[in-house]
């Protein structure tokens, strides 16, 4: 016998910081929903993470709407489990109406409403919020099927630590604040590395004795709004900043890495014949991270000089990145005795089950600041939603409360609401 | 006191390929583009390339005249010496390449160029094109770009001009990174 399709006026698909962000706006409107989660709550933060990993923003930055973070160390950086925690008493103290355990399977129109299957029964409702994440699969090239058979792949999601990794050397694929992290942790671990390193995003830690998100955050830069941005594509899918989250708040940078023995080589553009090939445009890619470093810390300056702001400490700039004379363009797997590649070359999220025609070509949600062009259809929890603070966890504050807003009228507008 | 603003004018339409970019992002077949390229032997290691049509845009286009390369080797390389060598002509189009993208970039960002000079080298161990040594490989093992540029901008400005230009330039990108190439005869 089938289940009875129940009814609902909003749907939220994921009990991640963004979804609960929504569930509690919409609550606050007494606005009736409830939330499918395929798995618990932060499901992802539980099962997807690898072990060292840890926030790159301060715990001070973590807010939820009506929470902030409450613990004894503002100016630390919440490990997994911690964030897990972080969104899982938000859920109970906002007593959102999860539904775990319940996967969605498809997504539709019919009869002008939406219709939301799930793994165990169905929902129609009249607004959706896609909150599912940005991070589901790893993207990998297609290169890597070139890699010969006798080499290790692990992506950023199936990694977890260097002691699964075989004890021949690793090429780290990707200079992102995930490339860097496991090229120095491997290194640590003993194991020679090599990083291909294409666009990057370099980033001191502290600057001027203060976190870099201070300054992005008094600065005014994480305010910067979607259609504020010049070019709001590369905006969303430019690499994350290299940064690590310790308790020294050491950076992370390539320099870093050099000094601790890895190899840093261009861009993966090719494997042929058992031999992986590396871009000669390393120089430029290095320059190019340099110099937007450099202005952004010029704006901090600015700001600094007509602010009255205690307790900095003197303006500098960073040794540029060395770039290695002649690095090399090539490594031979078995040559160079490589065991493992790890491919650290970024996310995408997965709509495999969203059959509503909203998605551009290369499969990305078409959207403006999180409102799809389906009426009632929204999108939350993605880079550069919104503004560019909605990269982080404390961007869900702002837009979900503006993306409730637009869904309240919405549904005042259809008449679902009175 | 007034001051008198003169627009900056590098002679590069940014306008055009700003819309163009718009445009291409929602038609991505228009954006494909073939570029041709016609060689005929005359004697001896001169040869002439002449370039008329390619297509792009959905359409099929010719430049405004034919222009034609000649190339061929050094009285050192016991040849005539009627062209420049083949790795110079590559040696040209980068140079030209990185140079169109230093003014584009520079009209966009709203910069007065008064002058862009470049000076490329590229270095090659003739033994590998000589078959003489199987460790040396035939085309160059450096090339060094050296840019002079006077601008209305800072160092910093003219120096990021100049990784943008490369980070945006089609010879840059083929002469860094492998393309593939088939070569089929009959």
């Amino acid at each position: 016998m089938a289940s009875p399709v129940l009814h609902v006026p909003v749907v939220i698909i994921g009990a991640g910081h963004a979804g609960l962000a929504v569930s509690a706006r919409l609550a606050e409107r007494s606005i009736e929903h409830v939330i499918l989660e395929r798995g618990e709550v932060a499901n992802s933060w539980r099962s997807e993470r690898r072990e060292s990993l840890r926030l790159l923003t301060p715990n001070w930055q973590s807010r939820l709407p009506g929470m902030s973070y409450r613990g004894d160390d503002p100016d630390g950086y919440m490990a997994a489990p911690d964030v897990a925690e972080f969104i899982t008493t938000y859920a109970a103290a906002i007593s959102a109406p999860v539904r775990t355990h319940t996967t969605v399977t498809r997504v539709a129109v019919q009869d002008l409403r939406y219709v939301v299957q799930t793994d165990c029964g169905d929902w129609t409702c009249d607004g959706v919020v896609i909150a599912s994440g940005a991070s589901n699969v790893a993207n990998v090239p297609a290169v890597a099927s070139h890699v010969p058979a006798s080499v290790e792949q692990v992506d950023a999601l199936t990694y977890r630590s260097p002691s699964d990794l075989d004890d021949r050397a690793v090429l780290v694929v990707g200079a992102s604040a995930t490339g860097v992290q496991l090229a120095d942790e491997i290194s640590r671990s003993g194991r020679p590395v090599i990083i291909a390193v294409g666009e990057h995003v370099r980033l001191p830690r502290t600057y001027r004795g203060r976190d870099v998100f201070w300054w992005m955050d008094e600065v005014g830069v994480l305010d910067e709004a979607h259609d504020e941005i010049d070019d709001l594509v590369r905006a969303r899918h430019v690499p994350s900043p290299q940064l690590i989250g310790t308790p020294e708040q050491r950076s992370i940078d390539l320099n870093a890495l050099t000094d601790r023995g890895v190899e840093i080589v261009g861009r993966l553009v090719g494997i042929s014949d058992g031999v992986a090939q590396f871009s000669g445009s390393l120089a430029n890619v290095c320059t190019l991270a340099d110099l937007k470093m450099n202005r952004l810390l010029q704006r901090f300056d600015e700001w600094a000089a007509s602010e009255v702001v205690c307790s900095i400490d003197p303006p500098m700039r960073f040794a540029p990145t060395r770039v290695p004379d002649r690095a090399r363009l090539d490594a031979d797997f078995v040559a160079d005795d490589i065991g493992t590649v790890v491919w650290a070359t970024g996310y995408r999220p997965d709509y495999s089950w969203l059959d509503v025609p909203i998605l551009d070509p290369k499969g990305r949600i078409r959207h403006v600041g999180g409102i799809t062009e389906a009426p009632g259809l929204y999108v939350t929890g993605l880079n550069v939603l919104r503004r560019r603070r909605s990269s982080f966890i404390g961007g869900a504050v702002h837009d979900s409360d503006e993306l409730g807003e637009h869904l309240v009228s919405y549904l005042v507008g259809t008449g679902a609401h009175a | 006191m007034t001051e008198t603003t003169i627009p900056v004018d590098n002679g590069v339409n940014t306008d055009a390929l700003l819309g163009a970019r718009e445009q291409l992002s929602g038609a991505p077949e228009a954006a494909e583009f073939t570029w041709v390229a016609n060689c005929s032997w005359v004697n001896g290691t001169f040869s002439q390339t002449t370039v008329d049509g390619f297509s792009g845009l959905g359409q099929e286009h010719r430049h405004r005249a034919p222009y034609t390369f000649d190339a061929d080797h050094p009285e050192c390389f016991a040849s005539e010496d009627r062209g420049a060598t083949p790795p110079e002509i590559l040696l040209a189009a980068l140079a030209s390449c990185l140079t169109a993208g230093v003014a584009s970039v520079a009209q966009h960002r709203q910069i007065q160029l008064r002058s862009v000079t470049a000076t490329v080298e590229g270095k090659m161990n003739v033994l590998g094109i000589l078959g003489a040594d199987p460790d040396v490989r035939n085309g160059f093992n450096d090339v060094t770009v050296h840019f002079d540029i006077d601008a209305e901008a800072s160092p910093e400005d003219i120096q990021a001009l100049v990784a943008q230009s490369q980070k945006r330039s089609a010879v840059f990108d083929m002469v860094t990174n492998p393309t593939r190439v088939a070569v089929e005869v009959g």
